[in-house]
């Protein structure tokens, strides 16, 4: 068989495409979800109030060193098992939902750090002349501080994103139908393609994570706080 | 003196061990211009901090307009625009435009609609003299001009007080006059000032009142005239003697 066969069996056989979509999907949804909590986690960290800031930090040391396939598995094997807390009547949609969970709660580790970097990339003065004028904690966040602190960790954001979107597929551990999860088939029914199918795979994530790479690094020039 | 607009009594403060500010009795009355004189490391700026409470006080209390500053919260808030501060670094709003930087507290804060502020800030950036420069972003100008706009800020809260810490101490020397006469025309119309400087002759053009701080303390307080002329301690005279020398 030639390349080009090789490559038409599989993805005739497959649904490469479909998959690799899954994990688009599942990075997008993470990434919103892991973005808002990893914000409300910042904002806690850098508030004068003791038991949040002690809350956010805990959240971060905690998700942050628990291995993501464990929290998959935890998710599944305690909420899903034990509770059978069905999120969605639909099966299939209801394990998708679970997986973006655990992304996105594993990931708002990453993002809080990346905010926080950016947070003191801020120089105290902009918090200073934010609170002389008179605004208070959260007026000054949202528009003093937060902006700026964004536009200083687009980088660090960039690669918790790139990152993310490479660990979509511990999604297979909720039995999301992904392409790792396709790509353990295949090699399961066509191990005489391995070869292929690794590029294939392959292929398919530097597609999806290089764009993220070149935008970031695009973006962090473009919006960087000139002083 | 009028009533006192900015009244401290017996303000203590410490950082760790170090007694910062000394039972500071202190009273500014309305309109009144005040410089404030000492050696590095005196608490000038611990002073003119605490009287809006970017730094905390351990005892004593600051009244502003006959209100005690509260210890925090949405009141402090309030409280704290109605003293406009100047800092040594300007530190204009990085990523806002200048007439961003203007606007943003009056609408905020104040609840003015975004055109009725515009019209505010266009009419005090004209005053300081850099309404040309605002569309611009605060990098895009000189640090006389970045200073300039950083008091159309402050004055955009319609402040009762305005405080400058050592408002002309990081620009070039052909930029310092610049910001020095918008602080004179301000004097002038009666604004209320406590002024940290080391302009001398500013110092005793503008000022109503000298008050000379050493060591946390309040050593002497005098009119610019018989303070120049005539100290009476000596931790002021020996600090004259070196800032005039050289
Ligand atoms: N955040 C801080 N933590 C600890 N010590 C501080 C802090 N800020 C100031 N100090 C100390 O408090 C004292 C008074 O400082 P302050 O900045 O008020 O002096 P200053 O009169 O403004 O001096 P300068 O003319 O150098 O600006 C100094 O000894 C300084 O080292
Ligand atoms: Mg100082």
């Amino acid at each position: 068989m030639s390349f080009g066969e090789q490559l038409s069996t599989l993805f005739d056989t497959y649904n490469v495409l479909g998959a690799f979509w899954v994990n688009v999907q599942l990075t997008f949804w993470a990434a919103i979800g892991s973005f808002i909590i990893g914000s409300v986690l910042a904002l806690m960290r850098i508030s004068p109030v003791p038991s949040l800031q002690f809350i956010g930090t805990a959240y971060v040391h905690i998700f942050r060193n628990t291995p993501l396939t464990i929290l998959m598995t935890m998710a599944i094997l305690g909420v899903w098992t034990q509770f059978q807390l069905q999120l969605v009547s639909d099966f299939k949609a209801n394990f998708f939902i679970y997986a973006v969970i655990v992304l996105a709660i594993y990931h708002a580790a990453f993002v809080c750090e990346a905010i926080r970097s950016g947070i003191n990339t801020v120089p105290v003065g902009q918090a200073e002349a934010a609170r002389a004028i008179g605004l208070g904690f959260f007026p000054a966040a949202r528009h003093i501080i937060f902006p700026q602190a964004l536009r200083g960790s687009i980088t660090p954001l960039g690669n918790t994103l790139i990152a993310l979107a490479k660990n979509t597929t511990v999604a297979t551990v909720a039995s999301v139908a992904e392409a790792s999860g396709m790509m353990k088939s295949m090699i399961e029914f066509n191990s005489d393609l391995i070869f292929v199918i690794f590029l294939i795979f392959a292929m398919g994530f530097v597609v999806i994570v290089v764009p993220i790479g070149i935008l970031t690094t695009w973006a962090s020039r473009k919006l960087a706080v000139k002083r | 003196m009028n009533e006192a607009l900015v009244q401290l009594k017996s303000v203590n403060k410490h950082y760790g061990s170090l007694h910062v500010l000394k039972d500071i009795n202190l009273e500014v009355g309305k309109g009144e211009v005040i410089i404030l004189l000492g050696p590095s490391g005196s608490g000038k700026s611990t002073l003119c901090r605490t009287i809006n409470r970017l730094e905390t006080i351990d005892s004593g209390s600051i009244s502003i307009d006959g209100k005690i500053l509260p210890e925090e919260g949405k009141e402090l808030a309030n409280l704290r625009a109605e003293v406009g501060m100047v800092f040594q670094s300007f530190n204009l709003f990085a990523h806002k435009s200048i007439l961003d930087n203007v606007t943003l507290g009056p609408r905020k804060v104040r609840g003015l609609s975004k055109t009725e502020a515009e019209e505010e800030a266009m009419a005090l950036l004209r005053k300081v003299g850099v309404d040309s420069q605002a569309q611009k972003m605060p990098a895009q100008l000189s640090g006389g001009q970045q200073q300039r706009v950083a008091i159309a800020r402050a004055l955009a809260m319609r402040p009762k007080v305005m405080l400058f810490d050592e408002p002309t101490s990081a620009l070039d020397p052909e930029m310092v006059n610049e910001v020095l006469d918008t602080m004179v025309n301000l004097a002038r119309e009666g604004m209320t000032m406590i002024v940290v400087t080391h302009e001398m002759g500013f110092a005793r053009r503008a000022a109503d009142r000298i008050v000379f701080l050493a060591n946390g303390e309040i050593v002497e307080q005098a009119t610019p005239d018989e303070f120049f002329s005539n100290p009476k301690s000596d931790r002021a005279k020996d600090f004259l003697g070196k800032i005039l020398n050289h």
